[in-house]
């Protein structure tokens, strides 16, 4: 949980809930960006992710750096890839949901 | 200096060592990594056996799985045995021991428990199920502002099957605690690094302000831990004590402001909550401000709220304060080992007893053999 991933943003979503896909090696996941709102992200952009959300945005360079470090961590970045790419974070919301409310 | 050859650039590496080397002299110095981070690369890379006899280095309390008491792990299960509830959680957590067994314990009993990445998976499900969701927030400055933004978002959808167990931490004041402790004398700190992208720089300046100690705020490579000893020992011989910033790549003075306005709108501090091997702490970790009640589970649901006391055999307050190494834990590697942890220190990859269970026991034997720093 308290790894940083470092992912490229593939394409901004809507901009309303702040999301964003992004790319870990090789992985495609939607991420929220919203924390970093003021960075004006752009595709091609890299940032460090932690539990769903992108916390810092990063160049290539540490980007690359990051990744390598967190490979040689073994099993605990196996163990944190597998756990990005279960994430399903885009909620569209069935309108059965309102009416449970 | 067999291990170095192995880093990323075994150049710097080993021009930051000759230059640590000769700042350290002959004196003797402590310093403590505070984040299960470089706990996790000190191991990994066998930093400790290529630092001068004179550098050492002790283990902090920053790793957020292994400072929650046992006492909130019953009220965990608690929660999850409610009927009818999912209860939700990061990995790391569920195998996390507490008085009565862990979460995957209360899994087996049949109670609806769930492996997330992310608070936002949680909210997904229960925008998904009628049933009530429970997220079990976990961890520093580095998680929790991602838990607001899943509150904020809960409320703007108007989920009412939504609610967060929060045991979030913050990281000064287990810091502040360690300072007064008796029992350690350290001569600086590594200063967590993913942390400080969220609050910065400038909440530790009561280390060298307060308490004379020199911080260095630090990432996450070897060549950076390396990096941070030897800025640590500069301004230790310059005669200098501030804060400093060795992670500058990713880490600003400022830190993330967004994320701090998030933290403020949908949280306020505990008055007190107990650490792990800490003790109570005042003001050391967040609850949801009364805005939030409807999603705040510890109204919600009834928990025990009891304290546990660690098993007898269990050193892990001594680990988590820097006072033993794991290796020094009586059951450390018999009893308890990463499949059957008794204490919090072996769960976590981050912990520093499955650090140094995984990695740093084969550089020491390695090292024992190749004669120290051969
Ligand atoms: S070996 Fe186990 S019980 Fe001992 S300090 Fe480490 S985690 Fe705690």
């Amino acid at each position: 949980m308290c790894l940083g991933i470092p992912g490229q943003v593939v394409e901004l979503l809507d901009s309303h809930e702040h999301l964003a896909r992004v790319e870990v090696s090789g992985v495609g996941r939607v991420v929220n960006i919203g924390l970093l709102e003021d960075e004006q992200l752009a595709p091609g952009n890299w940032v460090l992710i932690h539990v769903g959300f992108a916390m810092s945005k990063i160049d290539e360079d540490e980007a690359r750096r990051a990744l390598e470090g967190l490979e040689l961590m073994g099993r605990a970045y196996v163990e944190e890839i597998d756990a990005f790419a279960s994430s399903q974070i885009e909620i569209d919301l069935p309108e059965e949901v309102r009416a449970w409310e | 200096m067999r291990f170095v050859d192995e880093y990323r650039d075994p150049r710097a590496a080993r021009s930051i060592l000759d230059r640590i080397v000769e700042l350290a002299g002959d004196d003797h110095f402590k310093f403590m990594e505070v984040c299960g981070g470089h706990t996790h690369t000190i191991y990994r890379h066998g930093i400790e056996h290529v630092l001068p006899e004179g550098v050492e280095l002790v283990h902090g309390p920053g790793c957020p799985v292994c400072v929650i008491p046992m006492g909130r792990i019953d009220d965990a299960i608690a929660v999850a045995e409610t009927p009818g509830v999912v209860f939700t959680s990061f990995g790391d957590m569920l195998r996390v021991p507490g008085g009565h067994g862990s979460l995957m314990d209360a899994k087996a009993r049949g109670a609806d428990v769930r492996f997330v990445y992310s608070p936002l998976d949680a909210l997904r499900i229960a925008s998904e199920t009628p049933e009530q969701v429970v997220f079990f927030a976990v961890g520093f400055e580095t998680t929790a502002p991602s838990t607001a933004v899943t509150l904020l978002r809960a409320r703007d959808l108007g989920l009412t099957n939504f609610s967060v167990f929060c045991n979030h931490v913050t990281i000064v004041p287990p810091i502040k605690a360690i300072l007064e402790s008796p029992d350690l004398r350290l001569d600086g700190f590594l200063g967590p690094g993913h942390v400080s992208t969220v609050v910065g720089n400038r909440p530790y300046r009561f280390v060298p302000e307060q308490y004379g100690k020199p911080l260095v705020t630090t990432g996450f490579e070897p060549l950076d831990i390396l990096h941070g000893i030897m800025m640590l020992l500069r301004q230790i011989r310059e005669g200098r004590c501030e804060v400093e910033n060795q992670y500058t790549r990713v880490v600003r003075d400022e830190g993330n402001p967004r994320a701090l306005a998030v933290l403020a709108e949908v949280f306020e501090l505990r008055p007190h909550f107990e650490w792990r091997g800490l003790g109570f702490i005042s003001q050391s970790a967040l609850k949801l401000r009364p805005e939030f009640a409807a999603f705040d589970a510890e109204l919600r649901y009834s928990v025990p709220g009891v304290r546990v006391a660690d098993p007898k055999a269990c050193q892990c307050g001594e680990v988590l304060k820097g006072v033993i190494k794991p290796w020094e834990c009586k059951v450390f590697g018999t009893a308890c080992t990463p499949e059957t942890p008794i204490g919090t220190c072996m769960v976590s990859s981050e912990g520093a007893c499955a650090a140094y269970y995984n990695f740093g026991r084969l550089h020491r034997e390695a090292a024992v053999t190749l004669g120290r720093r051969g």
